[in-house]
């Protein structure tokens, strides 16, 4: 629990003071991309969405190299959400919901007629807002779940349940009752088994939609520290309202708007310049808490 | 040193508090009482009602001389709220109290073992039994629940899940059907199936009528239970790579179990007194029919119409006998589902 020690400390030093956000964002080691061997990552192109005639988001082109975590920051309504949710094609279950653009996952578009969406979401996996453990479902049992869902087959189920709680970080908490009911984990531990269900099925993209916003301090910390672990392995998409954590683990953070109109992306940049340089000043007037 | 405090509940009615109740209620008693005998009302009924009345109209004079106007309508809800209840419960306690004083004499073993195909309803009670009701009733039940459970909860996954094009109008069907009486639904299989096609009584074609009543039950039931399903479980399912059906067989369904059942149960209800349609259909019968696909196939209401109309007070014991097993059969069946589907949700 080293590094939930040194997160904690980081976060007292950092306390609330907007400014220090940009110390935050250069503490943390730099990251080279594409370090690790896991494809060419993400991309999109243009990339639109639509409720019925509603505009919801204009025109976002983002590279998400492999291995990095971007942070897409915002206030509430600018579309972030709605982002990433093209990007495993779960937008499309909303009724009247309709997109425009491209989504490259190595290089090949995710929309491009006769892809298989089951596989994509296989490649790209998703964290909730809420924690979401399915309820007539041990412990265990939501940890594999993916596979069963997805009629996959792996050899030592064991072994794979252990390495996902342990990379979720919640081994040792649960390892003596993986037959208990999901449901009976507290908040941050249940989201925790979220993120390991959905590593089981080894995605190489990680969407996180605020994945701590429902969650005491704590638990926040213990996930940040899981997703600056997880990174090494695979690239992660986290949507959050909370700058510091954008701050404490993301390698570079997107900032969205919405004027009224659809929300459109203002600024990408390695997270350290946004929160020391930012180029935009609506970038500024957020990073520094004037308004959002 | 600091003292533990002893625990006390404050809130808890104080024995001066208890004794005005015990008042009021008291009072209540001796006013109905005093009414009932003054004015020319009569019978049980008469007090019951000068009872509540007296109850209601002391409690809110009295809490309201004791603490004001908003604590006088509070008792005044409080007391109608638990006439209400009590109301409610009288006849149904009434109806169980008198099937069991008037069913319990015509119980005996050799009712369970024996059918009347060699005893005429005038028989002693010594000869005869309704084995043949009894499995007759179970297998229309069977039946029944093996055409409409698939069919019910189908048609609620379509009204849920899919939520195709044939929403609309298959809720409002659903609903409608839901109405129907039962006789429309005995007349129709009489019309539609056995005058045209089989030309036989059978079992079959009162499970047929019996698979009408129940689905709309199930569908409905169950259309209300899978909505209560949070979306966010579907959307997980299928962030995990799942297909819908994959996601719905595994993570909604499992959800739903025990409200599923509760729908099972709804269903199976609806139709274990049904009396119309298997009067129509099943063409009675007072052997044991194991064949639900020939032949007259007797049943428990069927058995009971019938001793009724015999007229002789055997033939009316029996029949109350008949009664009681039938409360008893159903009763059962809730039981053991409910524990059924509870036990496996909570493993």
């Amino acid at each position: 629990m080293t590094t939930s020690h040194e997160s904690e400390n980081q976060d007292m030093q950092t306390s609330v003071k907007p400014s220090s956000l940009a110390d935050v964002a250069n503490a943390k080691a730099p990251k080279v991309p594409g370090t690790a061997a896991l494809g060419t990552g993400l991309e999109t192109r243009g990339v639109h969405a639509w409720f019925g005639k509603h505009h919801a988001l204009s025109n976002i082109s983002l590279d998400f190299a492999a291995g990095t975590v971007t942070a897409l920051i915002g206030p509430s309504g600018c579309g972030k959400s709605t982002f990433i949710r093209t990007i495993n094609r779960m937008h499309e279950f909303i009724p009247g919901a309709a997109m425009a653009g491209e989504v490259l996952l190595d290089g090949k578009d995710v929309y491009a007629p006769g892809t298989d969406v089951t596989k994509i979401r296989l490649q790209i996996g998703m964290v909730f807002q809420k924690p979401n453990p399915f309820p007539s479902m041990t412990i265990g049992e939501n940890v594999l779940s993916g596979l069963k869902l997805a009629q996959i087959k792996v050899d030592n189920k064991d072994d794979l349940l252990e390495e996902c709680l342990e990379r979720a970080g919640l081994w040792s908490e649960v390892k003596d009752r993986l037959g208990a009911h999901g449901g009976s984990l507290s908040g941050g531990q249940q989201q925790r088994l979220c993120i390991a269900r959905a590593l089981a099925v080894r995605p190489q993209v990680l969407l996180m939609d605020e994945p701590c916003s429902a969650l005491d301090p704590g638990s926040t910390l213990r996930i940040e520290d899981t997703i600056r672990h997880l990174s090494d392995t695979m690239t992660i998409i986290i949507v959050t309202h909370n700058m510091q954590q954008a701050a404490r683990v993301s390698d570079y953070t997107a900032f969205f708007l919405s004027d009224g109109g659809p929300g459109q992306m203002i600024e990408v940049a390695p997270t350290s310049d946004i929160f020391s340089r930012p180029q935009d000043s609506r970038t500024e007037s957020y990073v520094t808490g004037r308004f959002g | 040193m600091t003292m533990t405090p002893t625990p006390t509940k404050p809130w808890a009615a104080s024995t001066k508090d208890r004794t005005i109740d015990g008042a009021i209620f008291a009072g209540s008693l001796l006013s109905s009482y005093l009414v009932v005998s003054v004015t020319p009302m009569k019978g049980k009924l008469a007090y019951f009602a000068c009872f509540f009345i007296a109850y209601a109209i002391f409690t809110t004079a009295f809490k309201g001389i004791q603490r004001g106007n908003a604590a006088a309508k509070d008792a005044l809800v409080n007391s109608l709220v638990a006439i209400g209840a009590i109301v409610t419960v009288i006849p149904a306690a009434s109806i169980l109290a008198t099937v069991l004083k008037k069913g319990l004499p015509g119980i005996s073993f050799g009712l369970f073992t024996h059918d009347m195909a060699l005893a005429t309803p005038t028989d002693p009670l010594s000869n005869g039994g309704l084995l043949h009701a009894i499995t007759g009733t179970l297998t229309l039940m069977l039946l029944s629940l093996v055409m409409s459970v698939p069919i019910g909860i189908l048609t609620a996954l379509y009204l849920t899940e899919i939520k195709g094009r044939f929403t609309a109008p298959i809720r409002f069907l659903v609903q409608a059907m839901s109405g129907v009486p039962s006789i429309v639904a005995g007349l129709f299989i009489l019309s539609a199936i056995l005058y045209p096609i089989t030309k036989a009584y059978s079992g079959l074609m009162g499970a047929l009528s019996l698979t009408i009543l129940m689905i709309p039950t199930i569908a409905r039931t169950s259309e209300e239970v899978l909505n209560l399903i949070p979306n966010d479980l579907r959307e997980a399912g299928t962030a995990l790579g799942g297909t819908q059906w994959r996601t719905v067989a595994m993570i909604v369904l499992p959800a739903a179990k025990s409200g599923l059942v509760t729908a099972v149960i709804l269903g199976v209800a609806r139709i274990a007194g049904e009396t119309a349609p298997i009067l129509l259909l099943t063409g009675g019968g007072d052997k044991v029919n194991p064949n639900a696909f020939n032949g007259p196939m007797g049943s428990l209401p069927y058995y009971i119409w019938k001793s009724f109309n015999a007229g002789s007070p055997e033939a009316i014991t029996r029949a109350w006998a008949g009664l009681l097993v039938l409360v008893g059969l159903v009763l059962f069946l809730f039981t053991s589902a409910r524990f059924l589907g509870t036990r496996k949700v909570s493993k």
